[in-house]
């Protein structure tokens, strides 16, 4: 009978995991459907009769989605790195720090969280376009244009005080007495103790940078530069007749994303809390 | 030894605040400056007009149409988004068989793209699609998901439902561990179990974190865009055209960049209300100096 016990709750869970993946279930099925079959088809069939990886193969050939995927990993790492490395100097002297101005700046880097990306994404064009950061200028300034208005931000610069400031104070005091700088202080010292808190800010930078669409459909004008969200999104209005096009291609864009969460997935369990509100 | 110590603290604060600078106060302020200039006739040639924007926005239709579109969408997605995942992880907690695969398969639509989940929903929609084949099984004639400007918002509400469940579970999850398991055992010696049990102590307890997550998903229901822009493009007859969508229209379609920012501080000082709520409130040990 205690075997049982928890059957309605798992029964809830199994039907709620089979609604989540069904939308991308569907999507593969369509996808592995030969010209010969009706994708239209009632009802509908989930495993192809006419199985095979023909869409897969046209869609690779009909758009550059390998190199959808090799823009997207470029604006995703390099916003990562700048976010780490800048949120943790940030994060620094806010948690640690005594210094004029402190509360000025605290307040300012406290105000841009109220302020959504929405509300100000037009001027933010505007400066980018004034520097130059745009494809029409070099492949080079168009991924600075991707990166650089997303390369910090106050949520991780929080996260990152926060976990700085659980350090005590004492491990520093006894390096101040060693002669140690304050950079050395935080490069050799503080940095490498907060690595979990690290690792959760990079991985939900990745992510979300990974999907981010509003910006990249903004700025971007070369096909050239085309992160995946935005390759999809101009995919699926180009093939609107062909659905199985589409999702190959769709299909195609999730996997990498969905590899590095099966690998990382620990993190996603772990960190949620703290990645809470990001992005 | 002091002074020495104040300079290093701007260095370390340095390239962040040329970042800031750069790509958030001054378009910040920016935004403010533009909205009180009429672009409408000229772009190269706008016309300082004070408040006239923000007159013509209270009074256009169309911009009050997306601000109620934008609380109907909230009022679809914000409270089934409270509820949900707490039930959910609820059920997860209570160290159930196989809990690590049902976090994993149901936290993944989240690292995909909206994109990719708003084309397959679209797919999903389709008039002879999956969902309306299933409706059919219970003779529930088509409908049409994303045409019928009744039912649109519900549709488009759904999909940011579905990319939002996993998030908010696993925020449920990490706060459910904080509460002290004596307080269950007591509980069940007083007799009080199941679904009274968390009635009596789950709920009250996690109250910060139910808050924390009315408050950010409120947030995120107010910028809802991309799955619009990919599934409906604000119709039909503007049914989802909420204020994001507005604000982008005007400033990347139309070119009309005053209207845009007004609509903009508008949107602002929406949002605004519910992030002090977090910032002050909920979050509070987060953000205290």
């Amino acid at each position: 009978m205690k075997r049982f016990k928890n059957l309605p709750s798992h029964i809830v869970l199994i039907i709620v995991c089979i609604l989540s993946l069904i939308p991308f279930l569907w999507l593969l099925s369509t996808a592995l459907k030969g010209r010969s079959e009706n994708i239209f088809a009632y009802p509908p069939v989930f495993i192809p009769k006419d199985l095979t990886i023909d869409n897969f193969r046209e869609v690779l050939k009909l758009v550059p989605i390998v190199r959808y995927v090799i823009n997207s990993f470029i604006v995703a790492f390099f916003t990562v790195i700048l976010n780490v490395i800048l949120s943790a100097l940030a994060a620094y002297p806010l948690a640690r720090m005594e210094f004029r101005g402190k509360k000025i700046a605290f307040f300012s880097i406290l105000a841009t969280i109220m302020v959504p990306f929405q509300t100000i994404m037009l001027p933010v064009y505007i400066v980018t376009l004034k520097l130059h950061l745009v494809d029409n200028y070099g492949l080079t300034m168009g991924y600075l244009g991707m990166i650089l208005p997303f390369c910090v931000n106050a949520f991780g610069i929080f996260l990152l005080r926060q976990a700085f400031m659980t350090i005590p104070r004492e491990i520093e005091q006894s390096a101040v007495i060693d002669g140690c700088n304050s950079f050395q202080i935080f490069y050799m010292l503080l940095l490498p103790m907060i690595k979990p808190t690290l690792a959760i800010l990079a991985i939900f930078t990745f992510v979300g940078s990974w999907g981010e669409f509003l910006w990249p459909s903004i700025v971007l004008t070369n096909e050239k530069l085309f992160t995946l969200p935005v390759g999809i999104n101009n995919l699926s209005s180009a093939f609107s007749a062909d659905y199985r096009l589409i999702a190959a291609g769709s299909i195609v864009s999730i996997i990498p994303i969905i590899v590095f969460f099966l690998c990382l997935q620990r993190y996603f369990i772990e960190g949620s809390y703290d990645g809470a509100n990001k992005g | 030894m002091d002074m020495k110590k104040n300079f290093g603290a701007y260095l370390f604060l340095l390239p962040a605040g040329v970042i800031l600078t750069v790509f958030f106060f001054i378009p910040f302020f920016q935004t403010i400056y533009l909205s009180f200039f009429d672009y409408s006739n000229d772009i190269y040639k706008p016309v300082f007009v004070m408040f006239q924007n923000y007159m013509t926005l209270i009074h256009s239709p169309m911009f009050l149409k997306t601000i109620v579109n934008t609380f109907y969408f909230l009022l679809l997605c914000v409270p089934f988004l409270v509820i949900f995942p707490l039930y959910l992880a609820i059920l997860i907690n209570q160290n159930i068989k196989f809990k690590n695969i049902y976090k994993v398969l149901i936290y993944l639509p989240v690292v995909v793209s909206i994109v990719v989940v708003a084309i397959a929903f679209k797919w999903l929609y389709a008039q002879n699609g999956l969902l309306n084949y299933f409706l059919s099984l219970f003779h529930i004639r088509p409908i049409g998901f994303l045409s019928d400007p009744n039912v649109a918002m519900i549709s488009v509400a759904l999909v940011t439902i579905f990319k939002g469940v996993g998030y908010y579970m696993m925020i449920y999850l990490s706060a459910l561990m904080s509460v002290p398991k004596e307080l269950y055992d007591a509980a069940e010696i007083d007799g009080i179990t199941g679904l009274n049990k968390h009635m009596a102590i789950t709920i009250p307890h996690l109250m910060p974190v139910i808050a924390l997550v009315s408050t950010i998903s409120s947030i995120s229901a107010l910028k809802v865009f991309v799955e619009i822009y990919v599934m409906t493009h604000g119709g039909p007859m503007n049914s989802t055209k909420t204020i994001v969508y507005y604000i982008y229209e005007k400033a990347f379609e139309n070119l009309d960049l005053g209207l845009a920012s007004a609509g903009a501080v508008i949107l602002l000082f929406i949002v605004m209300g519910f992030s002090i709520l977090n910032i002050f409130v909920f979050e509070r040990d987060k953000y205290k100096i």
